[in-house]
């Protein structure tokens, strides 16, 4: 295999690259009291890029093994654009803010090369790919958390996170190499096959989940994700707690099934006790919360706790389950935060005790979040039910029915917080409710998006047995 | 379409129409349609299943419609229903249609109000038609949810607090169930072959012993908790008090039902060593619920207190007769839960159109209304009597029944239980007529009640309906028994199996 026609299987990266570069140019053409058109031309030109990306283009892999394209990668990285199309169409009214003006096309151009890392990272086959897809990946991400530069909170924000990336990613790293010592390779198949429980493998297969905790704020590694996503703008925080963290998850989750299959009973105890930390202490630490950015990102800190539950179930089930759940999560959690931008670009409140008496005055902003909680705490007959119910089944595939316990003892204690921010907009009362407000187009493009996505992806099995039979064929 | 998944089609249009009006009188006709359409639908279905089962089918499900839905966990969407399902379809019918009427005059948010009460019978409309484990826990957990917000707006009192415990609670229970589920799901195919959520499939295999001991209690308490079990029946009277009129009614008539329901058609059934190994443990804890209901009952002055902890003792009298695991309890349960969905429903719909009049549910500032309400008045005392168990209403066939296959065990422990349980009856009887002696009777305490005026049209319908099926049970209880017995063989020849 070989020619110009198998250059086709990077279509993603190559179109953002393309986009990305085409913004950064068409952004010295928009200038004075026109600058805002480069939103509008970036936001359609993502739309057809996200379109094109849906042409299959089948398997088959690239620099002789370095890149890995199957129709599971493709479907993934589907998601992470559809996921940034939302934002893009949630971003719309904040980017259009006086203040931000100026910097619109960097927005837009910094989150495609994000994107551009985070595909080559998902499609990566050995872990030099791997790393420079994440690095690729956290960098400007930085930059975004920093968005708002004239605001103390953002700024802190941004050096956390590049602090933090930096350091995880040198724990990465020192990981990876104890593993390239052990075996020799830093190709995924070649390591799969020399993998042995040696003391020095083990040891790197630590360093390298340390490193993926942080990407994924499991606990307790977790501690820089409330702050990050409270000082970061809305929409980047809803792209740090979606986009990244379901492309981290994916390849976590690629890197366990291949690399480290044969020492899987390793890997699950790490990961048993990293679930339920993960789940026990993103909850708890969510019950108190009234800023809903750090409200979500507890809450997103337990979401991924039981995604770790899919992980654990292993194989074509585990993979289906996981990315599954993160499919539906990205319209879940994009719903939430749409509806927080929409609220704070209208008033400038950000605070779930802000919230009362929404209904009165929003309605429709009112009902997609009750059901963007409700599916998010796994209530039926929302997407997030099915969502969790396939994960747990993964998990109980292999028996681990006390964990599945713990899961769902954890999202009864769930359910306590996120009727919280039901009882808020629905039961509480006060006189001054947020005026009756309408939010702008394309932030109403996305949440009709995402209440479609959030109402229709669990009834229709046909959804669920497509990523099956994507898994099916690798695992 | 199969005739049975109406049952949940019909709500969920009624549901739509209701979005399309735009005032309370159009909310309401629609709502009172939309149940009506399906108070006869199934009306239609208990015909249907006596004409079925008359010319001698042997079915232990009819009307069985089978759709594959994730073909590659093997979930279907399955409907199918017996007897015992039938009989718990036409009480879900009756109390939510009675509902309804009662819920007339809802002033606050009326839309939304109407919209989430048919969306929680439409759970329980589900539930009770699902013979696949996914689908009934999908169902389940949509009944649940509504509650929270029926709850806590149209609440009155501590209703934020009643209605945050009532829903996580019941989450609690539902959480536990979902582990059961998985259990059962992991183990229907012990010996190779696909796993199953079909309830008639599993009840073919044999699971394995160490299996049911883990997931029986999980699913038994699972279901429980729903049932008001002691220990976990802390929810009920707080949540019961706190929900306006319908949510009382359809939950404390319908929703507890739906807990022992679960306990019987899953746990039990299809668990059964489990169930016989481990029935001591919940028949004492059944027993506590039937005792310390009846007597905290006693204690209580708020109207809807005094119900609710008779709800605890009444439906606790439900489990503990399923736990007696003979065909003559087990039909008596079934009973029992009919009986007592539809007189507690009964009592919570004449409660909350009192405090409708007197703004208050304190029975000591209350008395005398016999004199100026006297049809509420008289609804009530009927009410109170089928509760006691007095022949001629459906309790007293119920409570009968339960008490004479219990008595078939001959042991010591069971007899011991039993006779403790049988002891409530008379705690009951004094419940019932302190409150109608303080209540109804005497002088009447406040000028203002003179004026009060008796029930309208709405509220006589709500009644009558319900009075209606209490006396038919009563009188004729042979055709509600017909309809129970064939579907109850199953079941106790399954659990016959295990008794020594």
């Amino acid at each position: 295999m070989s020619g110009f026609h198998d250059i086709l299987l990077m279509k993603h990266e190559l179109l953002l690259v393309i986009s990305a570069l085409v913004i950064i140019i068409a952004d010295l053409f928009y200038s004075g009291n026109n600058k805002s058109g480069i939103i509008n031309f970036s936001l359609i030109l993502f739309f057809i890029i996200t379109v094109i990306s849906f042409v299959p283009t089948g398997t088959g892999n690239l620099f002789g093994g370095s890149f890995q394209g199957s129709s599971l990668t493709d479907f993934m990285k589907d998601i992470l654009n559809v996921a940034v199309l939302i934002i893009f169409l949630q971003s719309e009214s904040y980017l259009k803010k006086p203040e931000n003006v100026e910097k619109v096309g960097e927005f837009f151009a910094i989150i495609l090369m994000t994107i551009v890392g985070m595909d080559f990272m998902i499609s990566a086959g050995d872990f030099l790919t791997f790393f420079i897809g994440l690095e690729t990946a956290s960098i400007p991400v930085a930059g975004l958390a920093a968005y708002d530069r004239y605001k103390s909170k953002s700024a802190e924000a941004g050096v956390k996170l590049i602090l933090l990336s930096a350091l995880s990613s040198g724990v990465l790293l020192f990981g990876l190499s104890m593993i390239y010592g052990a075996t020799g390779s830093i190709y995924f198949v070649d390591i799969a096959s020399k993998i042995t429980t040696s003391p020095l493998i083990v040891i790197g297969f630590i360093f390298f989940v340390s490193g993926m905790a942080f990407k994924l704020s499991l606990v307790p590694f977790h501690l820089w994700t409330a702050d990050v996503y409270e000082g970061a703008p809305v929409n980047v925080t809803s792209f740090l707690s979606v986009v990244s963290k379901g492309a981290a998850a994916f390849i976590f989750t690629i890197i366990l099934f291949t690399v480290f299959k044969n020492i899987v009973h390793v890997w699950e105890d790490v990961l048993y006790a990293l679930a339920v930390l993960t789940m026990t202490i993103g909850n708890l630490f969510a019950l108190r919360q009234d800023n809903i950015k750090r409200f979500l990102a507890f809450s997103s800190i337990a979401q991924v706790g039981y995604i770790l539950l899919g992980i654990m179930g292993t194989g074509a089930l585990g993979m289906t389950s996981m990315v599954y759940f993160i499919l539906i999560y990205v319209f879940t959690n994009l719903a939430a935060f749409g509806v927080a931008a929409a609220i704070y670009n209208a008033s400038g409140i950000e605070n779930i005790s802000g919230y009362k008496n929404l209904y009165s005055t929003n309605p429709k902003l009112s009902l997609l979040m009750m059901l963007a909680m409700f599916s998010l705490a796994g209530i039926p007959p929302v997407a997030g039910f099915f969502g969790k119910f396939f994960l747990f089944t993964s998990a109980g595939n292999k028996g681990y029915f006390i964990l599945v316990l713990i899961a769902v003892i954890n999202a009864t204690i769930s359910l306590y917080y996120y009727l919280m921010v039901v009882k808020s907009m629905f039961i509480d009362k006060t006189d001054t409710p947020i005026v009756t407000f309408k939010s702008s187009v394309p932030m109403r493009i996305s949440l009709v998006i995402c209440a479609i996505g959030i109402l229709s992806v669990g009834f229709f099995s046909g959804i669920f047995e497509y990523i099956m039979s994507l898994s099916s064929i690798i695992f | 379409m199969d005739i049975l998944s109406f049952l949940v089609i019909i709500p969920v249009l009624t549901v739509i129409g209701i979005l399309f009006s735009n005032n309370l009188k159009g909310t309401r006709v629609i709502s009172a349609i939309g149940m009506g359409v399906q108070l006869l639908l199934s009306a239609y279905l208990v015909f249907y299943y006596l004409a079925v089962k008359g010319t001698g089918d042997l079915h232990e499900m009819i009307m069985v419609s089978d759709h594959m839905w994730f073909p590659s966990l093997n979930i279907h969407y399955v409907v199918g229903v017996d007897g015992i399902a039938i009989a718990m379809i036409a009480l879900t019918a009756i109390i939510t249609f009675a509902g309804i009427f009662a819920s007339w005059e809802m002033k606050n948010l009326h839309r939304e109000f109407f919209i989430t009460l048919i969306l929680l019978a439409t759970g329980v409309f589900g539930f009770f038609i699902s013979l696949d484990l996914f689908t009934m826990f999908l169902f389940y957990e949509l009944a649940v949810i509504p509650m929270y917000l029926l709850i806590g707006i149209w609440g009155t009192g501590p209703k934020e607090a009643s209605a945050m415990k009532l829903t996580l609670m019941l989450m609690a229970g539902s959480a536990l169930l979902l582990v059961g589920i998985l259990g059962l799901y992991f183990n229907s195919a012990p010996d190779g072959g696909q796993y199953t959520f079909n309830i008639l499939e599993i009840s073919k295999v044999h699971i394995p012993i160490a299996a049911q001991r883990l997931f029986f209690p999980l699913t038994f308490i699972g279901f429980g908790v729903l049932g008001a079990l002691f220990p976990f029946h802390t929810w009920s009277p707080d949540g019961h008090a706190s929900a306006p009129t319908a949510v009382s009614m359809l939950h404390a008539g319908v929703l507890m039902k739906l807990g022992a329901y679960g306990c019987f058609r899953i746990a039990m059934f299809l668990m059964p060593e489990a169930a016989h190994e481990m029935a001591w443990i919940f028949i004492i804890l059944t027993s506590i619920s039937v005792v310390y209901g009846a007597f905290g009952a006693i204690k209580q002055k708020d109207l809807k207190y005094i119900n609710a902890y008779s709800s605890v003792s009444h439906v606790g009298l439900i489990l503990f007769a399923l736990l007696m695991m003979n065909k003559v309890a087990v039909d008596g349960a079934i009973l029992q839960m009919i009986s007592h969905g539809l007189m507690t429903a009964l009592f919570f719909a004449l409660i909350g159109m009192i405090y409708g009049r007197t703004h208050t549910r304190d029975i000591t500032k209350m008395g005398g209304l016999m004199k100026v309400i006297p049809f509420l008045s008289v609804m009530y005392i009927i009410a109170g009597f089928a509760s006691l168990g007095l022949p001629g209403f459906s309790g007293f066939v119920a409570e009968m029944t339960i008490f004479v296959g219990a008595f078939q065990h001959s042991d010591m422990f069971h007899r011991v239980a039993t006779i403790l349980v049988i002891s409530s009856i008379v705690v009951t009887a004094v419940y019932v007529l302190r409150v109608v002696g303080i209540l109804l009777l005497g002088p009447i305490k406040h000028e203002e009640h003179l004026k009060l005026k008796d029930a309208k049209w709405y509220e006589r319908l709500s009644t009558i309906t319900l009075l209606t099926a209490i006396t038919g049970i009563g009188i004729l209880p042979l055709w509600l028994s017909d309809t129970i017995l064939g579907s109850l063989q199953p079941f106790v020849e399954k659990l016959a199996v295990f008794l020594n």
